[in-house]
């Protein structure tokens, strides 16, 4: 149900976890660097796009060199105290409890608003207006090899649905075959919803740990049973006690694509915001095999048609 | 009653291993309940072993649907829906996972052939623990509000706590800094922000501290994995001076703390060590930090 095909023509991936902290960008950005240097067909664009608009990341580990910043904006509500009879006929429909009446005006309160419109249409003394506001900004860029693209949705405001709507629209189009990796924000709902939307495949970042585990299995129900979409697991701080991640990957036929282990070395270069690529060719090698893994059973460039 | 909010920004920084070693050091001399508030990847639980006491259903999201017989086409739906829900394929159908139960079709319908339908989403839960009463909840996957499941459980939480003369409500917060935060924030008496010593954690605690002031709470620091990055833990020393939030303590990189974690203990409980001796001096910094709010 919550599949959107796309045409044929390019591949998009999404990495996401459950749970927050797990290495989702710090295996996204690794990843995106890694297969634009091997890229052998530069007209085969390869971009890293962080859709955790609420903590966008990435871009501390890319640097990339970015272009002219797109707003993102939306119609919020603008009351007219003066033609405002109090009759609270916006109070009563705004299903977000937005509006109240106070002392016989209506009065909104912004951070619960999700700018739907439907107190400016239903107000009988037409004393609702609305103005467009920004409500993040979209930044798109460039290093070496590789796209860069990001969503920052501005404090205060609570939804972040829209932010990245906004740039899924403004990247993911199809141009020579590109590759898209989609850097996800931590949870599992209406913001990883919308990351997940028209992905091909998705990569699943876990730690050996009972939350580690726990958000896994809400991920892969979200990804497996509302999606249908193939997966991958990323065990992340690996160590003795991977065999709890491993007996649910077996039991959900999901195969496991890498492994990190905890390391404090692993600890310092990601804190420091440098590549593990960079670090030795040990991890780029791990990088590499991740992504033929990922190749070999998603079908190349043929899009998602279910 | 004091309320104590922990959040970080950025996901993994340790709020949960704070939250648990706070509860554990706690409740030894106060009253607590406890409450966890990131409801899509509850994991305070984990560490707790709680009882379950209550179940109550959550009734989050209302979806649009349209009657195909009342229908009569005249697209006045497709052209007011913001969230592009309204499907035009022939007749007109709701994609209620784009749906945001914003009623505005609802209402706008000339035909009235459009109805709201409330789904349940989620759960949430009274339990008890050894450390007091805890709040806690499961909104399923891919669901929408999870604020507003935030604020059901935190209103659960508040009422208990002054029923039971608690002196401190713990909340632990989800990542991020939308409606889920926003909602766990509001009210507050404190936040601990948790963060650590990378890129990242510089960045979020910058965000997490506008969202708390936003909420007029007042905020101090705990530093994680403190020893991992000399520079970076410098800058966010400054940064956290320069924005007027105290340090509460400084934990050091410890993967035994990961051990605990996969004990399903809190730290304090399971091991003594630089790391938990850091959570004690916390919890001691807290407690006269929380008398003089």
């Amino acid at each position: 149900m919550l599949v959107c095909s796309h045409e044929p023509g390019y591949m998009v991936i999404t990495v996401a976890s459950g749970k927050g902290g797990t290495g989702k960008t710090t295996i996204a950005a690794n990843l995106a660097i890694m297969i634009a240097r091997d890229n052998p067909n530069p007209s085969e664009t390869v971009w890293l796009v962080d859709c955790d608009v609420e903590e966008p990341n990435a871009g501390l580990f890319i640097q990339p060199q970015f272009d002219t910043p797109k707003p993102v904006t939306r119609l919020f509500p603008q009351i007219n105290t003066d033609a405002c009879n109090g009759c609270g006929r916006c109070a009563e429909i705004c299903a977000f409890h937005a509006m109240v009446v106070i002392s016989g005006k209506a009065m909104l309160f912004k951070d619960l608003c999700h700018a739907c419109g439907s107190c400016a249409l239903n107000c009988s003394e037409g004393a609702i207006s609305e103005a467009s506001e920004q409500i993040g900004v979209l930044g798109k860029g460039q290093k070496d090899n590789l796209r860069f693209a990001q969503g920052e949705l501005t404090v205060g405001y609570p939804s972040p649905v829209p932010v990245i709507r906004d740039l899924k629209k403004w990247v993911i189009r199809e141009e020579e075959n590109p590759l898209f990796i989609l850097d996800a924000a931590p949870g599992t709902t209406c913001p990883v919803v919308e990351a997940l939307r028209g992905a091909d495949f998705a990569l699943l970042v876990t730690e050996p740990t009972p939350f580690g585990l726990h958000d896994l299995r809400l991920i892969t129900q979200l990804v497996q049973e509302e999606f249908h979409i193939p997966c991958g697991v990323v065990i992340n701080k690996s160590g003795e006690r991977d065999d709890m991640i491993e007996s649910f990957c077996q039991e959900k036929s999901i195969p496991v694509f890498m492994r990190l282990p905890l390391s404090r070395q692993i600890a310092e270069i990601c804190a420091r915001g440098q590549l593990l690529i960079d670090h030795s060719e040990k991890f780029a090698l791990k990088f590499r095999e991740c992504y033929q893994k990922i190749r070999s059973i998603t079908p190349t460039n043929s899009g998602n048609t279910e | 009653m004091k309320k104590v909010l922990i959040i970080s920004g950025k996901g993994g920084t340790g709020k949960t291993t704070v939250a648990a070693a706070l509860a554990d050091l706690a409740h030894q001399r106060k009253r607590l309940v406890l409450a966890d508030a990131d409801v899509d990847a509850a994991n305070l639980e984990l560490l707790l072993s709680p009882e379950q006491v209550e179940v109550h259903s959550f009734m989050g999201s209302q979806v649009a649907k349209i009657n195909e017989e009342t229908c009569t086409l005249c697209g006045r739906c497709a052209q007011i829906c913001r969230f592009e829900a309204i499907q035009v394929n022939g007749g007109y159908r709701v994609d209620e996972a784009l749906c945001e139960g914003c009623h505005a079709c609802f209402h706008e319908c000339p035909a009235g052939a459009i109805v709201m339908l409330t789904r349940q989403s989620g759960e949430w839960y009274r339990s008890e623990t050894r450390f007091g009463p805890l709040f806690h909840a499961f909104l399923y996957p891919g669901e929408e509000n999870s604020g507003k499941l935030v604020t059901e459980l935190k209103q659960a939480a508040e009422k208990q706590a002054r029923v039971s003369e608690a002196d401190i409500l713990l909340v632990d917060g989800p990542p991020g800094i939308g409606c889920p935060v926003t909602a766990a924030c509001r009210g507050m008496d404190l936040a601990i922000l948790v963060s650590e010593p990378s890129l990242s954690g510089l960045h979020d605690l910058g965000r997490a501290h506008e969202i708390t002031s936003h909420f007029h709470v007042p905020a101090c620091l705990v530093l994680n994995k403190a020893d991992l990055n000399p520079a970076t833990r410098a800058d966010i020393l400054d940064l956290a001076a320069q924005i007027g939030i105290p340090l509460l303590g400084e934990i050091p990189y410890d993967e035994s703390l990961v051990w605990a974690l996969s004990q399903a203990q809190p730290a304090t409980s399971v091991l003594d060590n630089p790391a938990t001796d850091a959570l004690k001096s916390m919890w001691a910094q807290l407690e006269s930090m929380l008398t003089a709010i």
